[in-house]
């Protein structure tokens, strides 16, 4: 443990590593923590997963590097390439698709001048169509790092992108 | 139709949000009562309201609960499935945002009634506000003495953990969710064994939907009979959440009796958008069967819409009006499931994509009417014969397209319509 706490504080700060193994106690495995850990050192690395991040996750469980990068893949909320400042998530599934959503999309796609999946050259934004957020009744929406943006129109897209720094 | 709200009750209380506001509305009152009867008891009360899963097989919760060995070596665990991602589905964020202590509550007491001293609140990662709430929540219940060694003063003990997913449909799948839990990539387990035998981390195991441990709170304070007297029948009982969008002029979450009639649903939320036709409607989120503007006096339960081809799911309620374009929506359905599909089981992972490809190509102008033949293949190839349900739910939407729909595509293809152009939305003057 000692071992691998040393080679994790490589490429996490000590405060993420504490937060990963606060968390112990709530579970009877140290594999179950690797989800939580990899939010917290998502967040830690400036919103993805370099390896090396990967790699400190998976000393501090004492797991396989190739287990952890194969769960990091799994899961659309983890990033292994640099993403913006802000990430914004489109909805485009079915609900909000019937209430525009299209247009959202190519609004955010004209403001920001780059292709989804793509950071601005300012590394300010980047933005990905996502699958069903849970806010149909607010069609159509965005998230915005971990805030919800509702009932949109494209002049309101606009006024929030423009807005985030 | 006059409803009494009982599981939205709290909506728009910001009190009940803290256990002190919770309990002045009667909150806790139902996890005292069941603490003082036998776990027997609390499960064959449970079994007798008929309560089925809220989540989107309709399982009866009581038997679920029943299945858990009463003595085990090992320790047992309550998982609320709180992954709500089905496509539609917003109503299990209502519940968490505005009431969490409902939640909690329901999830004691299915703690007590099956012996298990943990509880996860599985709940799908991109509702950080919802888990920030509940995590308040959770904290304000320990303080409390809600949960902890002694809850509510009894002897019994309960912890309670909020853990958050990392965006995976397939995670809503139960087993799927077990695995996620432990650390590992979501792919479902074959089954048997089934969790309340092996479930998390080996151990006897009880997964419910969100909506369906609010119910049991409210069982086990107002009895049973309270609750089989609200539905259908005795197979379709209780308080419902109807979570509508689309093209309604008042998206939202509806409470109803289960088993209300479709257009009572649309009548209560304004009516079609902008007052257009009604052209199809989905009852119960992206994997039911589609219906058509003639179904509309259908009732909104399990077994009705079972009998009618489709399913109330997760009462997801997505409503299409007449400019809809029907290959458009069901592609963006299909490729919502192929993404989804874990991978791991030929039928599904082939023939998601196969379904997703062959409607892009009827779409985009390039297809034909064998195509939409080859389409109707593909169904039964992917449908009841995939390792988890992932499968029969990716097949639902294009077989009712198929079923209910051809006609109109063959018409689209021979007249040479596709592309049809896109539908904008806004240019029609609906922005407000």
């Amino acid at each position: 443990m000692i071992s691998g706490r040393a080679a994790a504080s490589q490429a996490l700060p000590e405060s993420a590593i504490e937060e990963i193994l606060a968390l112990r106690p709530k579970y009877p495995t140290l594999e179950a923590l690797t989800l939580p850990a990899l939010h917290i050192a998502q967040r830690a690395s400036g919103g993805w997963l370099p390896e090396a991040a990967i790699e400190a996750v998976a000393h501090l469980l004492e797991l396989p590097v190739a287990r952890v990068a194969g769960v990091v893949s799994f899961y659309d909320m983890y990033h292994v390439r640099p993403v913006g400042r802000h990430r914004i998530r489109v909805c485009t599934n079915l609900s909000c698709q019937l209430r525009g959503s299209g247009e959202i999309l190519e609004t955010i796609g004209q403001e920001l001048g780059v292709e989804e999946g793509r950071v601005t050259s300012d590394g300010r934004c980047s933005y990905v169509q996502f699958e069903c957020l849970g806010s149909c009744d607010t069609a159509p929406m965005i998230m915005v790092d971990d805030d919800y943006h509702e009932n949109l129109t494209p002049e309101r897209v606009r006024q929030i992108v423009r807005e985030l720094k | 139709m006059a409803t009494e709200r009982v599981l939205t009750r709290n909506v728009g209380r910001p009190e009940a949000l803290t256990v002190r506001g919770y309990r002045e509305g009667g909150g806790y009152d139902a996890l005292a009562k069941a603490l003082r009867m036998q776990p027997e008891e609390v499960i064959e009360e449970v079994k007798r309201s008929g309560l089925r899963g809220r989540g989107g097989a309709g399982f009866p919760c009581g038997a679920k609960w029943s299945f858990v060995p009463r003595q085990s070596p090992k320790p047992k665990y309550i998982v609320c499935n709180a992954d709500e991602s089905e496509p539609g589905t917003f109503k299990d964020r209502l519940l968490m945002e505005h009431d969490p202590h409902q939640l909690i509550e329901g999830c004691i007491i299915a703690g007590w009634a099956v012996g298990a001293n943990t509880t996860y609140i599985y709940i799908r990662g991109e509702y950080t506000k919802a888990a920030a709430i509940l995590e308040a929540a959770v904290r304000d219940a320990y303080d409390s003495g809600v949960l902890g060694t002694n809850v509510l003063g009894s002897g019994f003990r309960h912890d309670m953990v909020v853990h958050r997913g990392a965006g995976a449909y397939i995670c809503g799948e139960e087993t799927g969710m077990l695995e996620s839990l432990e650390g590992k990539r979501g792919q479902p387990r074959v089954k048997p064994p089934f969790p309340a035998l092996v479930g998390a981390f080996g151990c006897p195991t009880v997964i419910n939907n969100v909506e369906t441990l609010c119910c049991a709170t409210h069982i086990l304070l107002r009895g049973a009979d309270w609750f089989k007297s609200i539905g259908t029948d005795e197979r379709n009982t209780g308080p419902k959440l109807y979570a509508i969008s689309g093209h309604v002029e008042r998206p939202g979450t509806y409470e109803y009796p289960i088993g209300v009639p479709f257009q009572t649903l649309l009548d209560g939320c304004g009516g079609m958008y902008r007052g257009r036709e009604l052209k199809a409607f989905i009852p119960g989120g992206a994997s039911a069967p589609m219906m058509k503007a003639s179904d509309r006096a259908i009732k909104m339960d399990f077994d009705t819409l079972a009998k009618a081809g489709s399913m109330l799911g997760s009462a997801a309620v997505i409503v299409m009006d007449d400019t809809t374009c029907m290959v458009r929506a069901t592609l963006r359905l299909a490729r919502f499931f192929a993404h989804e599909s874990c991978g791991q089981c030929t039928p599904c992972r082939e023939g998601t994509n196969w379904m997703k490809i062959l409607l892009q190509r009827i779409h985009s102008g390039q297809g034909s009417e064998a195509d939409l033949d080859l389409l109707a293949q593909v169904v039964p190839n992917v449908g009841g014969i995939s390792l988890c349900a992932l499968g029969d739910a990716a097949q639902g939407p294009v077989k009712s397209l198929v079923e209910k729909f051809s006609d109109e595509i063959r018409e689209n293809l021979r007249a040479g319509r596709y592309p049809l152009p896109a539908p904008r939305y806004f240019d029609q003057g609906a922005a407000a």
